[in-house]
């Protein structure tokens, strides 16, 4: 593939429930090896837009392109082995379940059909996979939690399973929606140096949908602002903190100017 | 051995048989009440074999398990389509198709019932349990289990992790419906006789109810209700009349204060976890 190519693109990309147009004719491509930020207030579409590439939502109009391959019509299910993974804007991991069991089904889509089904990833200590799964939730400073229930765990923790499930599908794409919501100021700073070291030190591509400003202006090179399901703005952190359409979508048109990221947080 | 216990042990490894049976589905979140027309497929379908075509016990057996699977596999599609009380609704009706297609056929003696003449003693059925415990066991230590547990817990999830919901909710029915199909050629075989009568409704409520009752999050689950309820009630024949309202009464305050059945599959971790995942979370979902 070429380098260049935009790892993600949306062409003019319509989602309608009833009456309401929650993305309309929406276009935007997501460059390769970097951090995208989708920003946006309230309802403008933002997890839409994750619904509808990871395929959870049937697009209207339009097409969305994986590294140029049209996936418009591909199976929700299908996505996954060809590179895009995601996380929950709500925590959606099985409670009751350890960490290690957890993560390991964010692998399935590496080790499936019948020989992966049958992988003994719960009775072989050694078992490939299950050292995997296990060294990646180190990785995560997750170790000494690999046998407990995620239910228990503080929110925080939750999360950062969730993350290590999205990584085993080894994704060439992550969607990510508000991985900082609910993170204390340490844990947003550690989940942004670990973001920043994933996409150096893996190459992977991140579509990030956050309100922390901060966070965003840090880790991504690029911003894509939705209101009403359109595109308003898009250029670098500072150039959307600038943008007059950006002001006025987040605070209203009266608004005096305010640095964004008081709002945002 | 007495004949007593002999017969106690007989049927509580039958129940467990059916009760991994009732599990497999309920694991994949799929409430089966048609348990008990899959024991009788299973029942006949293997006494059939082993009057007619001199085939051992032990074979027509597993083979009568096969038959039961098959119909699971032929009709879960339309079944499965199901969801929630509307699901137990097909299943149920499913269960009472096979009764009454049974009570028509008379081949095997419609409602008079059908007498088996191979005879298999209580080794014979306590390694059909512990060989369906055992199958259980290893297929849920890998990641069948484990997708099966998301299924169904998160569908949603389960699909965008690239898991085909719907091949895993049929392979667990169809997996479900072979044991408790086997469960019914172990009945038959050993009580001589299968009539289409024992195949209703009480069996299959009882056989889910060892399930939800032993816990649905672990493979011991099925293994402890079953026993329970099989040997609960002797334990209290002291009073005739009493003992199973006095058995009621146990069963509902368990379920009042262990409504997600005695055992849990997180049992075993917890004696080991240390006290970082004691902490309690404060974004209860």
């Amino acid at each position: 593939m070429k380098s260049t190519m935009p790892i993600l693109t949306l062409e003019k990309v319509s989602k309608r429930f009833g009456g309401l147009h929650v993305v309309d004719d929406l276009s935007f491509c997501v460059p390769r090896a970097a951090c995208t930020a989708l920003i946006g207030p309230n309802g403008a579409g933002k997890t839409t837009v994750f619904n509808l590439v990871t395929g959870v939502y049937a697009i209207d109009a339009g097409r969305v392109l994986l590294d140029g391959k049209d996936m418009s019509t591909m199976a929700s299910r299908q996505r996954i082995y060809h590179g895009i993974a995601r996380n929950f804007q709500n925590i959606r991991l099985m409670p009751h379940r350890s960490a290690l069991e957890n993560v390991l089904v964010g692998q399935h889509c590496r080790n499936s059909g019948l020989r992966g089904v049958l992988q003994p990833v719960n009775l072989i200590p050694r078992n490939r996979w299950r050292e995997e799964a296990r060294a990646a939730l180190a990785d995560s400073g997750l170790a000494q939690y690999e046998r407990a229930a995620v239910g228990g765990l503080p929110y925080g923790l939750q999360k950062r399973v969730e993350l290590v499930r999205a990584l085993l599908a080894k994704p060439r794409l992550l969607l990510l929606d508000e991985p900082a919501a609910g993170l204390n100021p340490r844990e947003t700073d550690e989940l942004q140096e670990r973001l920043s070291v994933l996409r150096r030190e893996r190459g992977i591509s991140m579509l990030i949908v956050e309100h922390d400003m901060n966070f965003v202006g840090a880790l991504c090179a690029h911003v894509i602002v939705l209101n009403f399901g359109r595109r308003i703005a898009e250029g670098t952190p500072d150039q959307i903190r600038d943008d007059p359409l950006v002001r006025e979508a987040y605070l209203g048109v009266d608004a005096k100017p305010r640095p964004l990221e008081r709002h945002a947080s | 051995m007495s004949g007593y216990v002999e017969g106690i042990l007989v049927l509580l490894a039958i129940n467990v048989v059916f009760a991994y049976g009732a599990f497999l589905p309920i694991a994949a979140g799929q409430l089966n009440l048609g348990i008990a027309g899959f024991a009788a497929i299973g029942g006949y379908v293997s006494a059939l074999l082993s009057n007619n075509a001199v085939v051992p016990a032990p074979v027509a057996i597993p083979v009568g398990g096969l038959a039961a699977a098959m119909v699971a596999l032929a009709v879960a599609a339309p079944v499965l389509r199901t969801r929630g009380i509307y699901l137990a609704l097909a299943t149920f009706a499913l269960g009472e198709i096979v009764r009454a297609a049974i009570l028509n056929i008379e081949m095997v003696g419609g409602a008079a019932g059908y007498p088996v003449a191979a005879f298999i003693r209580f080794p014979t059925i306590a390694a059909f349990a512990a060989g369906v415990a055992l199958v259980v066991w290893l297929l849920f230590a890998t990641r069948f289990g484990i997708a099966i547990t998301a299924v169904h817990d998160d569908e949603r999830v389960a699909d965008l992790m690239g898991l085909n919901v719907r091949a895993f909710q049929i392979a667990a029915f169809a997996l479900g419906a072979g044991f408790a199909g086997i469960g019914g050629g172990l009945y038959a075989h050993h009580f001589s006789y299968v009539e289409a009568q024992y195949f209703g409704i009480t069996l299959s409520i009882s056989i889910v109810l060892y399930v939800l009752f032993g816990g649905t999050r672990s493979v011991l689950g099925p293994l402890l209700g079953a026993t329970i309820f099989t040997l609960l009630p002797e334990l209290l024949r002291g009073s005739a009349q009493w003992r199973y309202v006095l058995f009621a009464g146990i069963v509902i305050v368990v379920m009042v204060l262990r409504p997600q059945g005695l055992v849990t599959g997180m049992q075993m971790p917890r004696l080991f976890r240390d006290d970082g995942a004691r902490l309690r979370t404060g974004q209860a979902q």
